[in-house]
């Protein structure tokens, strides 16, 4: 469609592949005997367990205290006792200090009511309090500590509040779902944030093929009374990075290395603003999100409210287990999410999907050969970096050089892997390359 | 639902569009057909064996030098025998069998794999082996045969319409107006077919076409294998195109600028001054089509990104022309695609892609 906006550099087209669940309201999971909660939930540091063996929690009780401003508290989504703390393997291959409870007999999920409607008269202060306190961390993926978001730093003035309903991860339907089904809860939220970051011009994308999700927040805007912006955007991969979403809706670029802030924007996604609104208004902690389960391998696709620590098998067994044997589990969304090897791996704050993938749908890259120097990863580059120099760079172990030509602009989307006919591990040689660089300090 | 399941674990992006190297040579392979096809049907069966004497021999050279720099599955990704297939098309019909097995062995061996294998080579392997035996057997390598549209009509001159302009060029300027009415002058023959169409264009279109275009145009003059029919060359190209295997920037911007420069300078070498050159005849004649289509598209030899190849190809339109008008030799196709190869590394260095964040246009 002509007129539609997005981000002019880059980009594929996968498949969607939202079919699957798209049309599927969210039901909730039920809660699992043993709830796995690792403290290494958000980026930057692990939270401190303030927890031991043979205690007693309850549901939402602080079990992991945030360590330092960049970390998050990470709460109980259960009331019973605590069996074991060990250190589990997430999903990205980080290990973790993980608290294992088990639910107390007859437990059932307590429902958490309107507390406080009246929040317009609390000071922002303290509403990033409350924020810091449920422990509400963005959920579009990052899962940047929100708090830290919202505190505005002395000298910068927010501009734009940018609101990412893009969801561009084939399969995923997640913050489709809460678009459609949670609506005003939404505008709500977006009107506490937009208070407590003081933006005068409030945006929100979604790409054009929810056209369901653009019509919901037209009509129930009013009724609200947000003066919300809604930016139809076209289709395209990844238009729900940050960058690319500023860039589609405001067209402004994110300097290399800075943050949205230093160019007057916040960025939060629909699914961090409901949390918000549930933190605010209903004073609950971040103790479950919603979750797409799809994929041709799984029987009835979906998607499901899941609390923190329900391990994966158990989403799947809900959503009628497995039609045939998956060939492979992504946790997350398939260009950037891990491919599972142990279904008992918890959902945490960053699970956005679990897709079971039929051989056919895997689309394994065929037979690796030498570059052909086609140049397709250079065309799709969102970033405008030069992908098969820099894996090159990293392979001859020239660090300096990679950093120098953008290395750590990489943000690991993975375009450049999707398109390379040579089917060269592109994304897996800049992660690599960005560890060293970190590792080793290196200068330019 | 059962527990124990095997799962494969890889790297994101746990998705790939499933398009390979291998799928790119077959495709470009099956692209070329036609007009290999063609030539069999112009030259005659003894075309079909310069055809398997250069493949061949490119599949047995890329097994020999993969076995003995120890890579794996190399044959089956179709690069050898593409360079075969371009080799045999770039060849005048009637060579000695030697001749292409020596231009496939230099353009495997020496071009391709003395730099590494596919993907590290700096020259386009066809092309290098193409200037190796030129200069090794000129004579074997301008030596013509007509095709058999045009051996009816005319048995005796060989030559194809560029080598009959370029060395008569002198003698008759000022007499006749184009390269294509020099042909005219010289008794040059046309097939009935040409006739027929070129009528037909001339009345429906109310235009006054000369003879000859359409002879050119599908192919019915001497030259080498492959090179000589553009329609069936542009027929595999189109879908090339749409499969985005190539794109439009190197072959645009190679014929662009040549024709552009054929149509403003030519004209004067035949006393028609500027304005006024023959763009169809040149650009339709010789291995224009064949280098600016299959050639300098080569992915490992051309530049990265879209403005490093519109250089690439304005540079290669340059060459053409200049060595056409000025050089010794009535083609320049090969050469110009060599010597643009060399300068691919310079150009990528001054194409990079602009990153993201650091230009200062975006912002306000």
């Amino acid at each position: 469609m002509k007129g539609l906006l997005t981000f002019k550099k880059g980009g594929i087209h996968p498949h969607c592949n939202k079919h699957f669940s798209e049309k599927e309201t969210i039901v909730s999971v039920p809660i699992p005997d043993m709830s796995v909660v690792p403290m290494g939930q958000h980026i930057g540091k692990p939270s401190d367990c303030a927890v031991n063996v043979g205690d007693n929690v309850t549901e939402g009780m602080i079990i992991g205290r945030a360590n330092g401003y960049i970390s998050a508290n990470i709460h109980s989504p259960v009331t019973g006792v605590v069996k074991k703390i060990d250190n589990i393997y997430l999903p990205n291959g980080m290990k973790s200090q993980t608290v294992f409870i088990e639910k107390e007999e007859g437990f059932t999920i307590s429902e958490y009511r309107p507390k406080r409607e009246d929040w317009a008269s609390l000071p922002e202060k303290e509403l990033r309090e409350i924020i810091t306190d449920k422990g509400i961390v963005g959920l579009g993926g990052a899962t940047f500590p929100a708090q830290v978001k919202f505190s505005i730093p002395e000298g910068k003035k927010v501009e734009y509040f940018v609101v990412n309903g893009v969801e561009c991860e084939p399969y995923l339907t997640a913050d489709h779902r809460l678009m459609m089904e949670k609506t005003d809860k939404i505008l709500e939220g977006i009107k506490i944030i937009a208070k407590m970051i003081q933006a005068p011009n409030i945006i929100i994308g979604i790409e054009n093929n929810k056209p369901d999700a653009i019509e919901a927040f037209e009509k129930a805007k009013e009724k609200i009374g947000v003066d919300l912006t809604i930016a139809p955007l076209k289709v395209k991969y990844p238009q729900g990075d940050e960058k690319q979403l500023i860039k589609a809706v405001i067209n402004r670029e994110v300097p290399s290395g800075g943050l949205p802030i230093d160019i007057g924007a916040v960025v939060s996604s629909v699914g961090t603003v409901y949390a918000v609104y549930e933190a605010i208004v209903n004073e609950k902690p971040l103790i479950e999100r919603v979750v797409t389960v799809s994929g041709g391998a799984i029987k009835n696709p979906g998607n499901v409210l899941a609390r923190i620590g329900t391990p994966v098998k158990e989403l799947i067994a809900a959503c009628g287990g497995f039609i045939e044997e998956p060939a492979k589990v992504i946790i997350g969304g398939p260009m950037m999410g891990f491919s599972l090897y142990d279904l008992s791996t918890p959902v945490i704050k960053a699970t956005s999907g679990i897709l079971a993938l039929t051989n056919s749908e895997a689309r394994k890259a065929k037979r690796r050969t030498s570059c052909l120097s086609c140049g397709r990863c250079i065309a799709v580059c969102p970033m405008g970096l030069n992908p098969t120099m820099l894996f090159k760079y990293i392979d001859h172990n020239d660090l300096s050089s990679a950093k120098e030509s953008g290395l750590l602009d990489c943000k690991e989307c993975g375009c450049c892997a999707y398109k390379c006919p040579a089917a060269i591990p592109l994304v897996q040689g800049m992660r690599l390359g960005k560890r060293l660089i970190m590792k080793e300090k290196v200068k330019v | 639902m059962k527990d124990n399941v095997t799962l494969l674990v890889e790297s994101s992006p746990q998705l790939h569009e499933q398009d390979s190297t291998a799928q790119i040579m077959w495709t470009v392979v099956i692209c070329l057909l036609p007009a290999g096809i063609w030539g069999v049907f112009s030259f005659g069966p003894r075309v079909i064996s310069v055809l398997v004497v250069a493949i061949g021999t490119a599949l047995i050279t890329e097994y020999v030098m993969a076995l003995l720099l120890k890579q794996k599955g190399t044959l089956l990704d179709g690069s050898a025998f593409v360079t075969g297939l371009l080799i045999a098309y770039v060849l005048p019909p009637a060579v000695p069998l030697y001749i292409p097995a020596v231009a496939s062995v230099f353009a495997i061996g020496v071009v391709k794999w003395s730099f590494g294998g596919l993907g590290n080579n700096w020259m386009n392997p066809a092309l290098g082996a193409r200037a190796f035996v030129t200069f090794s057997w000129t004579g074997a390598l301008t030596t013509w045969t007509l095709p058999r549209q045009l051996a009816a009509i005319d048995a005796t001159s060989s030559a194809t319409p560029l080598g009959i302009s370029k060395g008569n060029i002198a003698d008759y300027a000022g007499r006749v107006g184009s390269p294509m009415e020099l042909l005219m002058e010289l008794g040059y023959p046309q097939t009935a077919m040409d006739h027929t169409v070129t009528q037909w264009i001339n009345s429906t279109l109310g235009v006054q076409l000369d003879g000859g275009y359409i002879d050119l145009f599908i192919g019915n003059t001497p030259g080498s294998i492959g090179e000589i029919s553009a329609l069936f060359l542009l027929l595999g190209a189109v879908y090339l195109l749409t499969k985005k295997i190539i794109t439009w920037e190197i072959p645009g911007a190679y014929i662009g600028t040549f024709g552009l420069l054929v149509w403003i300078f030519s004209g004067s070498f035949h006393g028609a001054g500027l304005f006024n050159g023959d763009v169809f005849f040149h650009v339709l004649s010789g291995g224009l089509m064949l280098g600016a289509f299959y050639m300098a598209t080569d992915m490992v030899t051309s530049p990265l990104t879209r403005k490093g190849m519109l250089i690439f190809g304005i540079g290669a339109g340059l060459l053409t022309y200049l060595i056409r008008f000025y050089g010794s030799m009535p083609e320049g196709v090969a050469l110009s695609i060599i010597i643009m190869n060399i300068f691919v590394p310079l150009i990528n260095r001054y194409t990079q892609p602009k990153r993201f964040g650091l230009t200062k246009g975006g912002n306000k």
